[in-house]
């Protein structure tokens, strides 16, 4: 997801004898359904989980800004430019209304920031592969938004207040995103041969990656057992991922495109779609660093944040010279 | 020349070339705050471009729509004024230009709302909403960053001495600025032109700058005789898909 792979304790869920009284009174508010604010008293584990996952999911509003930003100086129509526009505005204001979020923690935009450019902290895997036609602008929307909305749906629950209240501002516009991406995907399966060419091509390309947003398969891990307790994560990855599956496939035939996925079926037992795993070594070798983008989306934000050091620095400088100006002036 | 055509055609020009550029920026401002503003301006004026656009299409009759004169016409076709079309460089010339252009752009919509045309004076009206935003936060840039840093105050009096030949431009009239004025279609530059003056004295005063006293302009762009080298790239790119596919629909 836009969190993948997020650290816990990596001790596992304590027990109700191993927790002190103050973490058992915690845990007793979390499981009655309360939201735990800022000021409250929380264990550190918590706390530096909720920074890992609420930190990387900024990052992935930010660094997901690149793919999109890449076609909206060649989308085809005035409308289809100034929806993109907006599109990919309204994902930095997610990465705001989330660093916001996590500052709320007791760590700044800049030290978060400094994290991502440093390697330190990720973004999302779905970020590092390249959009290469205008088909791409439909596909992201329509998978790589719709993926973000299964996870970030039951995220509106969260025990966290500024993030389940953050989560409840993104998932209306993510909705939009992914409306607004399968429309672009419609208009090009309705239209010339080429066009239908970009589609298929574009799913070809997303499809798998798009499944990988979820993240493997974390039914044993410890990580997760201890995020689903303190519901800082509500579902399994798996979950979601046949979620997905099971939402997109029927869209797929509606556009009338093929889910590059000979082995995908629907299993009368279950009622739910069998289908491939994705490629996981590519997966790790993404969040290695060996994805087909990573070395460029890391280059272009860190350009962007090293050039425009003069600008925040004038801005405060200014912010600065005027407090006292007005403290000379009384 | 159809005067009224040709005058349309420049204001959705002006905007939608200066919309391009700011677009440029998206996910790579200096700070995510900028980024979103700059965003915001672009997203403003691709939507004034369809106002304009849309109305110029109508008067020419020629069975041509806004993204057929957006998209399908040459650098030569373009009117847009020399200023918007010249290459964001850094963030200094990027909020220069955007403020040279909205000190300008207020004070014409707003003399544009007594057009004797009552299209023209709707789109105006809602355009100016905008662009009065606009104006405020382009020249509250420049005041912080003029005053600033020692480098933003370099950076800015660069930026502003850069782009200073592209303002006389917007004020020297020619035989459609003539012809337009005549007609009550649109105000008479010079008036605009004292207005413009005003924003742009008072907010170089309040950022520290120096206003350059050269007044040689470089004409070329609303005539569309000679635009710069630049606008021939954006047109490629912008236009890439329009033309390599003639008639899909997106
Ligand atoms: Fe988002
Ligand atoms: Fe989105």
């Amino acid at each position: 997801m836009y969190a993948q792979m997020i650290k816990s304790t990596g001790q596992g869920v304590k027990s109700d004898e191993q927790m002190t009284e103050q973490e058992r009174a915690f845990q007793a508010r979390i499981d009655a359904g309360e939201k735990i604010e800022p000021k409250d008293w929380m264990p550190d584990g918590y706390r530096n989980n909720l920074i890992r996952q609420i930190g990387q999911h900024a990052h992935s509003e930010i660094v997901g800004q690149l793919p999109e930003a890449n076609w909206i100086t060649r989308a085809p129509t005035l409308e289809r430019k100034a929806n993109l526009i907006a599109k990919v505005q309204d994902e930095a204001g997610h990465g705001l209304y989330l660093y916001c979020a996590a500052e709320t923690l007791g760590i700044s935009r800049d030290e978060l920031v400094d994290m991502l450019h440093s390697g330190a902290m990720k973004y999302s895997s779905i970020f590092n592969y390249p959009t290469l036609t205008w088909a791409d602008m439909g596909a992201v929307g329509w998978l790589v938004d719709g993926a973000a909305i299964m996870n970030q749906v039951p995220l509106q629950r969260t025990s966290y207040g500024p993030y389940a209240r953050a989560m409840v501002r993104i998932c209306k516009e993510e909705s939009f995103h992914q409306r607004q991406g399968f429309h672009i995907m419609m208009a090009m399966c309705n239209g010339n041969q080429a066009q239908k060419r970009m589609a298929q091509d574009a799913l070809n390309r997303f499809w798998f990656p798009a499944l990988m947003m979820f993240g493997p398969s974390d039914k044993d891990s410890v990580h997760s057992a201890q995020s689903m307790a303190w519901k800082i994560k509500m579902n399994t990855n798996d979950e979601l991922r046949q979620k997905f599956v099971d939402e997109t496939v029927p869209q797929a035939h509606y556009l009338g495109l093929t889910i590059p996925d000979e082995q995908l079926v629907l299993n009368e037992d279950t009622g739910n779609h069998d289908f491939t795993e994705p490629d996981w070594s590519e997966f790790h070798s993404i969040l290695k660093g060996d994805g087909p983008c990573n070395v460029e989306r890391l280059e272009v934000r860190a350009k962007a944040w090293e050039e425009g050091a003069w600008v925040r620095d004038g801005m405060m400088a200014h912010a600065e010279k005027r407090a006292s100006r007005k403290a000379a002036a009384g | 020349m159809d005067h009224a055509f040709e005058f349309l055609v420049r204001q959705g020009d002006n905007v939608l070339v200066l919309g391009h550029r700011l677009s440029e920026w998206c996910g790579q401002g200096p700070v995510l705050e900028e980024d979103i503003a700059l965003a915001n301006i672009a997203l403003d004026m691709i939507g004034q471009t369809q106002l304009w656009l849309s109305y110029a299409a109508e008067v020419e009759g020629a069975n041509r729509t806004a993204d057929d004169l957006a998209y399908l016409r040459d650098a030569w076709d373009f009117r847009n004024v020399l200023l918007v079309e010249q290459p964001n460089r850094d963030f200094a010339v990027t909020i220069m230009r955007q403020f040279l252009f909205d000190a300008y752009h207020v004070p014409y919509l707003h003399a544009l709302e007594s057009s004797k045309d009552q299209r023209v004076a709707e789109i105006a009206s809602k355009c100016r909403k905008e662009a009065i935003y606009h104006l405020e936060r382009s020249s509250s840039v420049i005041v912080a960053l003029g005053d600033g840093t020692e480098e933003s105050h370099k950076r800015m009096q660069a930026a502003l001495e850069r782009l200073w030949p592209y303002t006389g431009e917007l004020f020297l009239s020619d035989e459609t600025d003539d012809a337009v004025a005549e007609s009550g279609l649109a105000p008479v530059l010079n008036d605009v032109k004292a207005r413009w003056l005003q924003t742009v004295q008072s907010s170089l005063k309040d950022a520290y700058l120096q206003m350059p006293d050269n007044d040689f302009a470089q004409i070329g762009g609303k005539s569309g005789i000679r635009h710069s080298e630049h606008l021939g790239h954006m047109l490629s790119t912008m236009q890439v898909l329009q033309r390599s596919y003639p008639g899909a629909q997106w």
